[in-house]
């Protein structure tokens, strides 16, 4: 079983030949961070802050 | 019969049974199976609800029939924007997450009560959102910009649906986690799956921004909220309207991937390079929703301009990544297949004769130069000028969502039927021809659109004669000619959608069983579907001429329309 030391090591040794990149598109939920957090700066809150600072008719 | 190898019972109490695909190998669990099929008939029964609309619509607009009345023709374009681009297409996209990720990777779906909680919801919400059109105090069509109000019930029907949606995502996710906790695949998901991954996490930020918004419109429609500023909802609105069309390329990018392999033996050409195309997807298609506000003086140049093009162009290069490596995949799949003479018999000898395949390339060809190319144009600031607000948009969107996305999923739909419901395709004949039909009626629809936007028809207009207005206008003839052959593509791609609502229902009731033994399908699949669609790996070549000329003809055309483009601008807007 993987809690074993041995088992650990083994682990160890198969993550390290997976190159960066790869664990990185193999990780939905970091994906799915950036994916949101990307567009919410870009687009919704830096479009936002443009949409409150217009003046107000008087 | 089918096999049953293991029968359990999972942890919400709900059986967990699987059964061998026996065309595929394939590890089908019962839940993922019949979750499936109910969003799959659901989206079908609201294509042909919304294509009906559509077709009243495009015999609106045709100038010799203007069939409906002024106020009916609002309700009815309503009616077909949210029934189309919403419920049948969100539908279908849910069975292909359900698809990407139990089926291809062999997993149970995780959470099934909450999969039915999911798909109850989003017909409450279906049903609810066209009881409110229908009643006609609604007609605020697709984008619903206050200070237009519709019925409360609308918004409050396309929250529910919203929630329903967003809930049948995270079952999606789940899901993942399931199959990675209970090693039913090894090392990376497949490309197809990651592909619904892109969707599905697009689809977050989508229905995240649908909330944000329809939220407060809501409140506002009963009154709670005393007012909506327009610019602030047209921004967050937009976070929802464009993204959700994100969704539907990732999705249908995805489909191109498994119909190439699940009929070919296609496996793509670098998992690295297509994975790299979909994580632009990921981080910058969602920008591109700026490109609805391309006229609003309240947004700043910086903001537009970061927004639709430095990051936007990074993701139009994912796309052209993909439009490199599927038809580069399938040439390669057709050279190994033995069709490897000269620079086209790859092409010439594809199974053009399975609505699987003819679907997919048709939809791949028509979504890279109808879609892909207007809306690029479309997308840069200085030439939105041009055809803002025009028939030239839904010109252009047609060619993405319906000419690509919805041709896509009918091909995909010729596979699920055989796979998931077991029953085979009747009237191989028709079948064969559907995709074509539709596929020049869409076509058709799209590029006559695009023409009279390009001589300035309005989009959205119930009559382009202005007959009562206070200042008399009149269109160029060639508007009135155009307008015409839209009506008479509408025709054709009605006719190619009514058959394809044919086939696909007839089949599902009266298809020939494929459960028994000796049973065989009617349109083939490849030898190596599974392999090639449910497994990590590429499989790289370099002996690509097909695909590069076809590339070569698609940039020349780019390049040219593009350029075209700029020159008509200059000659509108003189600097002098
Ligand atoms: C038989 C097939 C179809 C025909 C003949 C058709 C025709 C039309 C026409 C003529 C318009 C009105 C343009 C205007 O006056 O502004 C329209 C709008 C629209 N169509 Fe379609 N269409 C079809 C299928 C589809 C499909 C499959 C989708 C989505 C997947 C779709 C999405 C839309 C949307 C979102 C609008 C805009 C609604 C609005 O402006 O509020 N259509 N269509
Ligand atoms: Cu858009």
């Amino acid at each position: 079983m993987t809690d074993t030391k041995q088992g650990k090591d083994v682990q160890a040794a198969i993550s390290e030949r997976v190159p960066i990149m790869q664990r990185v598109l193999d990780n939905p939920f970091l994906l799915l961070f950036l994916g949101i957090t990307v567009p919410a700066a870009l687009y919704l809150i830096w479009g936002i802050m443009e949409v409150a600072s217009v003046p107000i008719a008087e | 019969m089918t096999t049953v190898d293991v029968g359990a019972v999972g942890k919400a109490g709900i059986a967990v049974n699987y059964r061998t695909c026996r065309f595929t190998g394939l590890r089908i669990e019962a839940n993922a199976e019949t979750l499936i099929k109910v969003n799959a008939v659901a989206a079908v029964v609201f294509l042909a609800l919304g294509g009906l609309m559509g077709l009243l619509v495009a015999l609106t607009r045709w100038p010799a029939i203007q069939l409906l009345p002024a106020e009916w023709f609002y309700l009815v374009l309503t009616g077909h924007g949210a029934n189309v681009l919403l419920f049948w297409i969100i539908f279908f996209e849910i069975a292909v997450l359900y698809f990407a990720s139990a089926v291809l990777l062999g997993a149970r779906l995780a959470t099934p009560r909450i999969a039915w909680l999911a798909f109850g919801l989003m017909i409450a919400g279906a049903l609810m959102a066209n009881y409110a059109v229908l009643r006609g105090d609604s007609s605020v069509m697709f984008t619903s910009y206050p200070p237009m109000m519709a019925s409360h019930w609308f918004y409050l029907a396309l929250i529910i649906f919203a929630v329903g949606a967003l809930l049948a995502v995270m079952v999606f996710f789940g899901t993942l986690v399931v199959a990675k906790e209970e090693k039913t695949y090894d090392g990376s998901v497949p490309l197809v799956t990651f592909g619904a991954i892109t969707a599905g996490i697009i689809a977050v930020f989508t229905l995240a921004s649908g909330a944000i918004i329809l939220i407060p419109t809501w409140l506002w429609s009963i009154g709670v909220i005393s007012q909506i500023d327009t610019l602030m909802y047209k921004v967050v609105w937009w976070g929802m309207g464009h993204s959700s069309q994100q969704i539907n390329v990732s999705a249908h990018v995805a489909i191109w991937y498994a119909i190439g392999a699940m009929v070919l033996g296609a496996k793509p050409l670098s998992e690295k390079v297509s994975r790299t195309a979909f994580l632009t997807y990921i981080l910058f298609l969602q920008l591109a929703s700026a490109h609805h506000l391309l006229a609003e003086p309240g947004m700043s140049s910086s903001w537009r301009i970061v927004n639709t093009s430095y990051m936007m162009y990074l993701a139009v290069m994912g796309s052209m990544i993909h439009g490199l490596t599927v038809p580069g995949a399938i040439e390669a799949a057709q050279r190994r297949n033995g069709f490897d003479r000269g620079i086209f018999e790859w092409l010439t000898k594809a199974p053009w004769g399975n609505p699987a395949f003819s679907g997919m390339f048709m939809s791949l060809v028509l979504f890279g130069f109808v879609g892909g190319i207007s809306g690029v144009v479309l997308g840069t600031e200085q030439l939105n000028v041009l055809m803002h607000n025009t028939l030239y948009v839904p010109g252009h969107f047609h060619g993405t969502v319906v000419a690509g996305t919805t041709l896509a999923f009918m091909a995909m739909t010729y596979l699920v039927v055989p796979l998931i419901f077991q029953r085979d395709i009747i009237w191989p004949g028709l079948a064969r021809l559907q995709p074509f039909l539709f596929a020049i009626g869409a076509g058709g629809i799209s590029l006559f659109m695009m023409g009279a936007g390009t001589l300035g028809v309005a989009r959205r207009h119930w009559d382009i004669s202005l007959t009562d207005a206070v200042h008399a206008f009149e269109y160029p003839p060639g508007a009135y000619m155009m307008m015409a052959l839209n009506g008479i593509f509408a025709v054709l791609a009605s006719i190619g959608g009514i058959l394809f609502i044919l086939i696909v229902v007839g089949s599902i009731l009266r298809g020939p069983r494929l459960d028994g033994t000796n049973a065989k399908l009617t349109f083939p699949l490849h030898d190596a579907s599974r392999e090639a669609v449910s497994k990590y790996g590429s499989h790289a070549t370099v002996k690509l001429p097909g695909t590069i000329v076809l590339v070569g003809i698609f940039f020349a055309a780019f390049v040219l329309y593009y350029f075209v483009n700029w020159k008509y601008l200059s000659d509108l807007w003189l600097f002098r």
